[in-house]
């Protein structure tokens, strides 16, 4: 592990820089206090595209994820070095306001979180934020249609978001981040606290959305990442400091990924040889 | 146990003598029933109290019901010497009183929940400052009240009769302050019950799983909106219990109101004029009462164990909606 960690500079990885970005993301570090959790790498996401970030545990992918839309900022000790260009603004820059960024880059989490509200306000929530002006009721619907989730709960909008099961729970969820129409869309391992057809459901959706947003997802799932992914980000754990740094490790088409890895480690990770 | 052929034990718990557990070598089946016997004696002797308390106050008070009926709660005198009896005013008293209190007590008390719970400070800081809270809980009514006498009353006099000057015609500064009342009486009520509001609400808040405050975050909430948006109607049901236990607490609090709120027989929507609560009144007059004032208080204790029940049963059916309604799977 060692060994391969250490031919797998971040300098070797194939990194190739797209037309088409519409956010670019140049980790140098990351820290949680001392803990250095992620190191150089560079993930370009292109537009209308699905990234996925696979990688084993502790190897940071929710880590970068969370960078993307500043939520990190909610743990006091995080410290990110590097550049997160969105449509050419750097998002770390001094004069950016977190909330704003969070605002346009929306994001769903691991768990389903609707808010203890109606299915109705749930989805309306960031509109009221943004104090849109405009037809409510019709972007609701729009929202709740982009999510698959309509018919399901056309009749009952009044309920508690929290009366739903728990894949209609996630769908409502990407209804409430889509609702304010940002163009990109991070996803925790969505997923994760999911069933099987719940999980179907949500990955047929994701490439629905495509269409008109850029996904990132991080799963450690990679039938998933094969299923969903345009492009996937293969990070590995770099353990020859004597601590558990994670790091891009390759990144490319997903069918190149899978069948063709540039990269010992990436091989042997999607062979399944550990995880 | 094993030993023996399994029919002939098919259960362990009947009572069945020829099966009985007495032959059972452990213990732990009669353990078992013994304590199940306890928790159900516990449970029946609360239930039994109560009733107990109810039929013994109703049945004291039955010559005055039947002597007074349904005017005993509209009427405004209590002149022992005449036997006119009624406790309007003691009824709006406790109402308007408590009520101040709840008002006062609620939005400093949820405002110190927010306070506590919402990283405005270090978790430790936050505990000590809880803590301290929490002891207000501790302090006895009576030196609450002496305070309220020595203190609060000189400290409150100026301001007051400045309202009362230049805001006379607003019904709530009608009048000056010249002792003991409702303002003074509601502000300690309000200190009185700002523990039992705070601690309750933090609880409230603090059960709030991590993922609902990253979820009103990458919403792009600011921090006030996340708290005044997701987290406070999110912690909605429990509030009201705080503040549902906050009132009920208040409705009954007895020494310090009787200490400050003048027991006045009036009705007066004045902050600062004397006034008069059910509570105080029971424990202002029994001590002096004949039979015929103390059948009058048992039908007045009555009337504040009805109010104190109806404000409980509509709490709580309030919390059980709101529950249902927007934390149905929780």
């Amino acid at each position: 592990m060692n060994a391969i960690a250490e031919t797998a500079a971040v300098e070797a990885a194939p990194t190739t820089t797209f037309g088409n970005t519409v956010m670019d993301c140049q980790v140098q570090k990351i820290f949680y206090g001392d803990f250095l959790a992620v190191r150089d790498s560079h993930l370009p996401i292109e537009k209308n595209k699905i990234i996925g970030f696979i990688g084993p545990s502790g190897c940071g992918k929710s880590t970068v994820l969370r960078s993307l839309n500043r939520m990190n900022d909610l743990i006091p000790v995080f410290r990110f070095e590097g550049k997160v260009t969105y449509h050419g603004q750097d998002i770390y820059d001094k004069k950016v306001d977190p909330v704003v960024v969070r605002r346009y880059i929306g994001m769903v989490f691991q768990q389903p979180n609707p808010f203890s509200m109606s299915i109705y306000d749930n989805v309306a929530f960031g509109l009221r934020l943004n104090r849109f002006k405009g037809n409510m009721d019709e972007r609701v619907e729009k929202a709740l249609n982009g999510a698959a989730l309509w018919n399901e709960v056309k009749d009952k909008l009044k309920n508690s978001g929290l009366s739903l099961s728990g894949g209609q729970q996630q769908r409502l969820c990407i209804a409430r981040a889509i609702a304010t129409e940002p163009d990109v869309l991070l996803m925790d391992e969505p997923c994760s606290a999911l069933d099987p057809i719940a999980t179907r459901k949500v990955e047929e959706l994701m490439l629905e959305l495509k269409e008109n947003y850029t996904i990132a997802i991080v799963t450690h799932n990679m039938q998933q990442a094969m299923r969903v992914a345009d492009t996937t980000a293969f990070m590995g754990v770099d353990i020859s400091q004597g601590s558990r740094t994670g790091y891009l490790v390759e990144m490319g088409a997903t069918q190149r990924i899978f069948e063709d890895p540039q990269e010992e480690l990436t091989r042997k990770y999607v062979r399944g040889e550990f995880s | 146990m094993l030993g023996e052929p399994w029919h002939r034990i098919i259960s362990i718990t009947s009572t069945d003598p020829d099966r009985s557990p007495a032959r059972h070598p452990g213990g732990d089946y009669a353990l078992d029933r013994g304590f199940r016997g306890i928790a159900w004696t516990s449970a029946a002797l609360i239930l039994a109290l109560v009733a107990y308390i109810i039929v013994e106050i109703g049945g004291k008070a039955l010559p005055a019901i039947a002597e007074y009926g349904f005017g005993f709660l509209t009427s405004t005198t209590w002149n022992v010497q005449e036997g006119h009896f009624g406790i309007l005013p003691e009824i709006w008293g406790t109402l308007y009183s408590s009520l101040l209190a709840l008002i006062l007590g609620g939005v400093f008390g949820i405002t110190i929940a927010i306070f506590l719970t919402q990283d405005f400070l270090p978790s430790r800081l936050a505990v000590v400052f809880r803590t301290i809270i929490e002891l207000l809980a501790a302090i006895p009514s009576v030196v609450f009240g002496l305070w309220g006498i020595y203190v609060l009353i000189p400290m409150l006099r100026p301001a007051a009769n400045w309202l009362h000057e230049e805001f006379g015609v607003v019904p709530f500064f009608g009048t000056s302050l010249s002792g003991p009342g409702l303002a003074p009486a509601a502000l300690v009520l309000a200190i009185m019950i700002l523990p039992t509001v705070a601690s309750i609400s933090v609880d409230a808040l603090r059960q709030i799983p991590y993922k609902v405050k990253e979820a009103a975050y990458g919403m792009g909430t600011t921090r006030w909106e996340a708290i005044l948006k997701v987290m406070l109607p999110t912690a909605g049901s429990g509030i009201l219990a705080a503040l549902v236990l906050g009132f009920g607490r208040a409705l009954g609090e007895t020494m310090a109101l009787a200490m400050l709120i003048g027991n006045s027989n009036q009705i007066s929507l004045s902050l600062f004029a004397p006034a008069n609560t059910l509570a105080a009144l029971l424990a202002s007059n029994f001590p002096e009462a004949g039979e015929v004032e103390v059948q009058a208080l048992m039908y007045a204790a009555l009337a504040l164990l009805a109010i104190t029940l109806v404000v409980n049963i509509v709490g709580l059916a309030a919390m059980k909606f709101a529950t249902r309604k927007f934390e149905a799977e929780r």
